[in-house]
């Protein structure tokens, strides 16, 4: 990995020179360093991910040999079907797009925006006092609030549905209800006046006015609210145990647990690094596509992955 | 609240409207608040103080779930240890990790968008993926890097079967998955006055004290913020030690919120399960205010103070 990093970090040098002459020499050395150092770890951090992807295309006396094969030859597709159709994976995915991440996602954009406006937008008397208490539940670890919900959900009824996920959505999110919040504010206060003279109600005002003009924010809300119900796992893994029922993080772990059973745990990792990349692949696609509205929903909220 | 809902006589038409409006839009969130959370709390809180096994009633008795978990408890110090440790070393290293590799893509390079995705990634895909592929690469016969060291003749490392190198290897883990807090860094970054670096220069600062009286006082505050959100997610970190090592080898990775789930839901010690979610409720508080209150002596608040 050392050889290889340094050979591309000598690359920067070469352009530099043709560039300009004027830098001084020591700015050079130090841009070579920079470069090096984070083609460096550029290569260290892409590396599970690279292993991943790859070893999902090779075959078994290409995954278990030494020295490992770094490029996989012949690359060998059927790790996927058979990794796939092993387990009901189409099941899961259906579940973890349908029962889960969609309806959560637009419930909690839903329900956050009109306690948002109502924190934003009306004066009433109570208010800064409430939404302090909205902020500060979200200091609250999921801990101390587990046990007892799961006791309510399951005097309820709802193990192994998604109401557990699906009905607190309703409720919204105290996250996005502050980055809403703060949105909102931003927004001029003449525009909702202009449309309250005109006979707008406060439905209409957030509906017409208030939502064309925040779009920025709902993307970073449906974004974020997607990514942790498609990654939820210790979720899932409360309240959801058939098979017919389980999100694909819940599937890929149950996949290794059979194989671990059946003490072939070793030959089932070709199978499990793909349905890993199946699975990783959704967000690193959103990521690629919706980048700027992920990194404008860290560095003004510090929302974590 | 009370004194919110009872709109007083005192109120012209438009303040009574506002308020009904306010409490209406608000409404979501504060029923979801005192069913999801405020419920749930105070339930915990009592279950805390109870024998509890899901089927029988819960017996009241008092604090001996916590004097027996501080007392005679076999695992509870060393839950608590293997926590620490994974606190105190991930989260300081982590944040230092990334504010470095923050500072290089800061500065002038070209492919930094490129840089900051390969090392955000890695943060938002499914826990359980990258643990998928972290237990394949540090596997002892399989893995990627026994692979290579076995290449170049070198002994192999027994990353996540030896109970001496479990812990640190999570920590490895733990700080490669912390693209949020660098995202955070590189805007915090992008945000210091280039008028206090040209100041420095003019006074003959070289880069290094530079960074250490211009960069690292700036961002102080971003480093407060990551510290205290960083100790947070990692006390609750989940995910990756359960689905990576099960707690073991020999309980070295048995880490707090993993025995609180196990107590919890595999062996139905509600009470047990209950009290360890109020001692770390508390200790998070805890290390939250002192960093807060330690904070005024090292975090630079710009023009604010």
């Amino acid at each position: 990995m050392t050889s290889a990093s340094q050979t591309v970090g000598g690359k920067p040098q070469v352009q530099q020179s043709a560039r300009s002459g004027s830098i001084s020499a020591t700015k050079w050395l130090s841009r070579i360093l920079i470069y090096t150092i984070l083609i460096a770890l550029g290569i260290t951090w892409i590396f599970p991910l690279y292993w991943m992807v790859t070893s999902s295309l090779k075959d078994d006396p290409q995954i278990y040999t030494v020295p490992p094969v770094l490029i996989p030859n012949p690359v060998f597709w059927n790790n996927f079907y058979d990794a796939w159709t092993r387990f009901d994976f189409n099941q899961a995915a259906f579940n973890s797009v349908f029962l889960y991440s969609l309806p959560v996602t637009i419930f909690t954009l839903i329900s956050s925006m009109i306690v948002a406006y109502g924190f934003a937008k009306i004066p009433w008397r109570g208010r800064d006092a409430l939404f302090w208490v909205c902020i500060a539940t979200m200091m609250l670890p999921w801990q101390v609030t587990m046990v007892p919900l799961f006791i309510i959900f399951k005097n309820l009824g709802w193990i192994n549905t998604y109401w557990p996920f699906v009905v607190p959505s309703l409720f919204g999110n105290a996250y996005f209800i502050f980055l809403l919040r703060q949105f909102f504010l931003s927004i001029p206060e003449e525009l909702s006046d202009a449309a309250r003279i005109d006979g707008a109600s406060e439905f209409g005002i957030l509906w017409r006015i208030i939502l064309p003009l925040s779009k920025p924010a709902i993307a970073v809300v449906l974004l974020f609210r997607f990514l942790w119900s498609w990654n939820d796992y210790l979720g899932p893994l409360i309240y959801i145990n058939t098979e017919a029922m389980q999100p694909l993080a819940l599937a890929i772990y149950r996949m290794r647990t059979l194989a671990l059973s059946m003490g072939t745990t070793a030959m089932a990792y070709p199978h499990l690094m793909a349905v890993s990349t199946l699975v990783a692949l959704p967000i690193i696609l959103i990521f690629i596509f919706a980048q700027r509205t992920f990194i404008e929903g860290i560095s003004t909220t510090g929302l974590k992955g | 609240m009370a004194v919110a809902t009872a709109p007083r006589r005192g109120m012209t038409k438009t303040e009574r409207r506002n308020q009904v409006m306010g409490l209406l839009f608000i409404s979501p969130w504060l029923i979801g608040f005192l069913l999801f959370a405020l419920f749930p709390l105070v339930a915990s809180l009592y279950y805390s103080m109870t024998n509890y096994d899901f089927i029988r009633d819960p017996q009241f008795i008092g604090l001996a779930n916590y004097v027996r978990l501080f007392t005679t408890d076999p695992d509870f110090w060393t839950v608590m240890y293997n926590t620490l440790y994974y606190v105190g070393f991930g989260v300081p290293l982590g944040i230092a990790v990334a504010f470095l590799i923050a500072n290089l893509l800061n500065s002038d390079i070209k492919g930094r968008t490129l840089f900051r995705s390969v090392i955000y990634i890695p943060s938002i895909v499914p826990a359980v993926c990258t643990a998928m592929v972290w237990l394949f690469i540090l596997n002892v016969q399989y893995g990627a890097i026994n692979g290579i060291l076995k290449t170049i003749g070198w002994q192999t490392i027994p990353f996540l079967s030896s109970p001496e190198l479990a812990k640190p290897s999570l920590i490895m883990i733990y700080v490669w998955a912390q693209g949020t807090a660098v995202v955070i860094f590189l805007a915090a970054l992008q945000d210091v006055p280039r008028s206090l670096y040209d100041a420095a220069l003019v006074d003959g600062a070289n880069a290094w004290h530079r960074f250490w009286n211009v960069t690292v006082p700036m961002c102080t505050p971003v480093i407060l913020f990551n510290f205290i959100m960083g100790i947070i997610a990692a006390f609750q970190d989940f995910t990756l030690p359960f689905v990576l090592t099960g707690g073991g080898p020999m309980k070295s990775t048995e880490f707090y919120v993993v025995n609180l789930y196990r107590n919890a839901f595999v062996q139905f010690s509600i009470g047990k399960a209950s009290a360890m979610a109020w001692i770390l409720f508390l200790i998070i508080l805890l290390f939250s205010v002192i960093l807060f209150r330690t904070s005024a002596r090292w975090v630079y608040y710009g023009g604010e103070k």
